[in-house]
């Protein structure tokens, strides 16, 4: 194996470990609108219950990444510094509370269940955060990068959720999704400007693209179908799902390519040439 | 304290990579395998390119990443600085492989071997399944400088007590040695040279110093030849 000082993409972790922040991101922004957007018990209960389905799809892909699965359970031993023993915790509690709220139809434990989501969300952003050999995930601001698009995937999910089982459009997803894809693309443009120069060309060619598309994708073409939608009723219906995936898909790109085509290690650095044969 | 390093002279490492086959037969790691990589690298442009070989590996960095991303307390730092990956607590996620910029851990899944898919004698003799499917990497052989130090002897001195790579380095290009003991082998290389660390600006204090050039004092090398 030779290897140079110039920086190749990590392998470490796959499109399993990408699954993990991108289905446990919709989860727990989803988790957020089921917990709050007034709903009928049923439709409350499954939107609960889908929440929670995808943060367990999402661990059990990176699951299936770790090389020693039996001992999956020695993850809960770091909680001092380990965000990823951090957010098995709060995958714990989330999954009691949210079990719990869907089980009693409680809106309290179903509040405590989205708070606790905004905390694994969280926890995925400082995850990454935490990696510091590669530079495209190291910078601070990818914390609320991460949360944001979470958020916002969530709010996309929950509009199509909310159309599919026939609940029209519900005003707070809606305005969810408005300020989600809004901060989103806000988070995006100050974690581009930090991140910018840290980056070799290759990983700022592979994010580029992804990161134009929340702009695009993600937030102007979101935007525009809500307004359509608002202006006329009819329209509304379709507008709003549609909304919502868009949204979905731009934030599931991002994130896949965050993970997996931009994750570029900083290679090695010779900051000094040795001075050989001076007398 | 003790604060165990390793010093690589830029100026005099050859590239032989006898430091990384040292290495690889010390502590029987796979084909795909490098503890201790050595660098072949080019730097500046035609006509004035020189090439520069850089051992690297783990750094066992005072501030490791590696540590404190670690969910499963696997990887810690023992008091004398060397930084260890317990086998049986690893759940092999790869979290240190990522949180390590010096792109020094490794993890195979499965058993590969040097000559096909039979191992060779002995392969098959050290073969340990606790290093498969976990996160494994430099010790700086700290199990030589252990046994070198009960037996009294002086790690970075005696051979017995020294890490493979460096006994084995044909230019004496690698040291090893206490960075606290302002007496040691490696103290004086570091006062008599001028070094660096590599990416120091990332705050992990690794403990791998690369000397480079003789240090200056009062306007002159501290080899005699003026500055």
């Amino acid at each position: 194996m030779s290897y140079g000082p110039k920086p190749w993409i990590q392998l470490n972790w796959d499109v399993r470990a990408a699954l993990n922040f991108i289905l446990g991101g919709t989860g727990g922004g989803f988790l957020l609108f089921a917990a709050f957007v007034p709903a009928p018990p049923e439709l409350g209960r499954a939107a609960l219950l889908l929440g929670l389905a995808l943060v367990g799809a999402g661990l059990a892909s990176v699951w299936l990444e770790i090389g020693r699965k039996l001992r999956a359970v020695h993850v809960f031993f770091n909680p001092f510094t380990s965000w990823m023993t951090r957010e098995s915790f709060v995958a714990v509690l989330l999954f009691a509370s949210g079990l719990a709220a869907a089980w009693f139809a409680s809106a309290q434990l179903a509040a405590l269940t989205a708070l606790v989501a905004l905390g694994f969300v969280y926890c995925q952003g400082r995850i990454l955060r935490a990696s510091k050999g590669i530079p495209a995930w190291r910078e601070p601001t990818i914390t609320w990068l991460i949360f944001w698009t979470a958020i916002a995937e969530g709010a996309g999910l929950y509009l199509v959720f909310a159309a599919l089982c026939g609940a029209g459009v519900p005003p707070l997803a809606a305005a969810g999704l408005v300020l989600a894809v809004v901060a989103r693309g806000v988070a995006w443009s100050v974690y581009r400007r930090r991140v910018e120069a840290d980056l070799i060309p290759q990983a700022r060619a592979a994010l580029e693209p992804a990161g134009r598309q929340l702009y695009q994708l993600g937030a102007i073409v979101p935007l525009a179908l809500l307004l359509a939608g608002g202006a006329v009723e009819q329209f509304a219906v379709v507008a709003a799902p549609l909304a919502g995936i868009a949204a979905l898909a731009a934030g599931w790109r991002f994130k896949f390519v965050l993970m997996v085509r931009a994750s570029f290690n900083q290679g090695f650095a010779l900051p000094r040439i040795p001075v050989r044969g001076r007398k | 304290m003790t604060r165990w390093v390793m010093i690589a002279d830029l100026r005099r490492c050859v590239g032989c990579q006898t430091c990384t086959a040292a290495c690889k037969h010390t502590n029987d790691t796979p084909p795909e395998v490098q503890w201790r990589r050595v660098l072949d690298v080019e730097v500046g442009e035609y006509p004035e390119v020189k090439r520069v070989f850089v051992p690297t590996g783990c750094q066992h960095c005072a501030d490791p990443p590696c540590m404190h991303v670690c969910p499963s307390t696997a990887t810690r730092k023992r008091a004398d600085g060397i930084v260890t990956i317990d086998y049986d607590l690893c759940i092999g996620c790869s979290y240190c492989a990522v949180a390590c910029p010096y792109q020094a851990r490794y993890r195979t899944d499965d058993a590969t071997y040097a000559f096909g898919l039979r191992p060779t004698a002995p392969e098959a003799k050290r073969f340990d399944p606790a290093r498969l499917g976990v996160a494994t990497k430099c010790t700086f052989c700290s199990d030589r400088v252990d046994a070198g130090l009960e037996k009294g002897l002086k790690p970075g001195v005696d051979p017995d007590a020294t890490p493979a790579c460096v006994n084995s380095c044909i230019a004496t290009a690698l040291h090893f040695g206490d960075k606290e003991d302002p007496n040691s082998n490696v103290s004086k290389l570091l006062e008599e040279n001028e070094h660096f660390r590599m990416h120091e600006e990332l705050g992990t204090d690794p403990g791998f110093y690369y000397l480079w050039d003789k240090a200056v004092k009062d306007g002159c090398k501290t080899d005699g030849g003026e500055e």
